[in-house]
């Protein structure tokens, strides 16, 4: 039997808004994967420090605060210098759609901007994670 | 990345992945495992549990964060719940947790319950035994919320807390068989709330009917989000440890413990064995025909079991 996809599911900056973050997970674990759930206001060293005792296959980050442009490649930087590099690194929340292009040069793997089903990013890291076994 | 030089280096990466490697039953983990094996035996291993709700991360941070203040290296292990119908889990002790998740001295591994009952998770032992063979000092197993039964965390630790808040229930329910057994240090958290002195004082009474010949369970109030009767509980946990190493209850209960890894890994063995043996239409067609009453439960056990048996011979 293959393992359950791990995934996750972080707050980086300030803003104190996690009701998509915890729909987004209870979705996730819906569809049979375990959702590490940390919380608030997380710094960039916190999430990746938690991404590698965990060893998820996944990094979905949920901000809301405008600050995505400097947090989230700030998360894959230290994953890559940890020598956790090899997880999928996801994104979420109200980002201007001009953010885009450049989170995704930076190893975001995928922006879920707001009204995102949450079978699409269910989809999305189904089809992007290899769980070999 | 070499797995096994990472571990004796102190590669937390390295940690992080010989767990997942296990949990997934690899072979390469097994070897590894059994290679360095020698290196474990050190760790002190301390389980956390109680009814759900009562503080039982919190607690563990708190406790975490003292020894790793003292320099010690401390692993956590947290198991909540996986759900029976998606195999899917929310995993959420960390959030209690943050102040540690940066902190060198500390690695904290959540787990889903994965079906397993008894209050932990299917790879709770092997990762408590990766953890100690990377060399933490102590291990602390927080369990899932348990309910009366779910005493499976006593045959893996070596001080056993349990952890209660006023309010839950009256004395009949501290009189019960199971989970109020295993405590050797009883906290009541949450001590700022009205009734803590009288559950402290339930779990007193429950505790003067024991054999008074043995270690008497200490019983502490605490407020762990106020980091307040922390060091109350860590003197606690001491002199308990004190008591069994000078006894021989350590040396039986570390036996004991022994035991039981070597049971677990046998069934679990078996299981897969069987399971591997066994093509799932063959097992819908016995399970089918026990519901039509063509066969019995105990037949059909022995049908799934044939190969093996034969085998055997």
């Amino acid at each position: 039997m293959s393992r359950p996809i791990r995934v996750l599911v972080a707050k980086p900056g300030l803003d104190g808004h996690d009701r998509g973050a915890k729909v987004v997970a209870r979705a996730l674990r819906d569809a049979g994967m375990e959702v590490i759930y940390t919380g608030l206001r997380q710094t960039p060293e916190q999430i990746a420090e938690a991404a590698i005792q965990e060893d998820v296959d996944v990094v979905a980050m949920s901000i809301l605060s405008g600050a995505h442009n400097t947090l989230l490649p700030k998360v894959v930087k230290l994953l890559k210098e940890k020598g956790a590099g090899d997880k999928l690194v996801v994104g979420g929340g109200v980002i201007p759609a001009d953010d885009i292009p450049y989170l995704k040069s930076q190893g975001i793997a995928e922006i879920f901007t707001p009204g995102t089903p949450t079978s699409e990013s269910v989809e999305f890291i189904k089809s992007h994670v290899r769980i070999d076994s | 990345m070499d797995i096994k030089r990472g571990i004796i280096e102190g590669n937390r990466v390295a940690l992080a992945k010989l767990i997942t490697m296990a949990e997934d039953g690899r072979q390469e983990a097994i070897d590894i495992i059994r290679e360095l094996y020698g290196k474990s035996g050190l760790a002190y291993i301390i389980g956390i549990t109680g009814p759900p709700g009562v503080g039982k991360s919190t607690l563990t941070a708190g406790l975490a964060k003292m020894y790793s203040d003292l320099g010690k290296r401390v692993g956590i292990i947290a198991c909540d719940p996986t759900s029976p119908y998606t195999g899917g889990a929310i995993l959420g002790d960390r959030i209690r947790m943050q102040k540690l998740f940066t902190d060198p001295n500390i690695f904290i591994r959540s787990m889903g319950s994965r079906g397993h009952l008894g209050g932990l998770s299917m790879s709770t032992r092997i990762t408590s035994r990766i953890m100690d063979i990377f060399g933490m000092d102590y291990i602390f197993i927080e369990t899932v919320g348990v309910g009366q039964s779910e005493v499976e965390i006593a045959d893996m630790a070596d001080t056993t807390i349990m952890v209660l808040a006023p309010g839950l229930g009256d004395d009949i329910q501290a009189m019960k068989a199971g989970i109020m057994e295993i405590g050797n240090v009883f906290v009541v958290n949450k001590c700022d709330r009205d009734g803590a002195d009288k559950t402290a004082r339930e779990i007193e009474a429950m505790l003067d009917f024991n054999d008074k010949s043995a270690w008497r369970p200490k019983v502490i109030k605490a407020a762990a989000q106020a980091d307040e009767g922390l060091d109350n509980i860590t003197n606690a946990v001491g002199e308990h440890e004190k008591y069994i190493k000078e006894s021989d209850i350590f040396m039986s209960k570390r036996k004991e413990h022994i035991k039981e890894e070597i049971m677990e890994l046998a069934t679990n063995s078996i299981m897969s064995d069987i399971m591997s043996r066994l093509p799932k239409d063959e097992l819908n067609s016995i399970v089918d025909k026990t519901v039509n009453g063509e066969t019995d439960p105990y037949s059909a056990a022995n049908c799934i079991l044939k190969p093996l048996r034969d085998r055997s011979v």
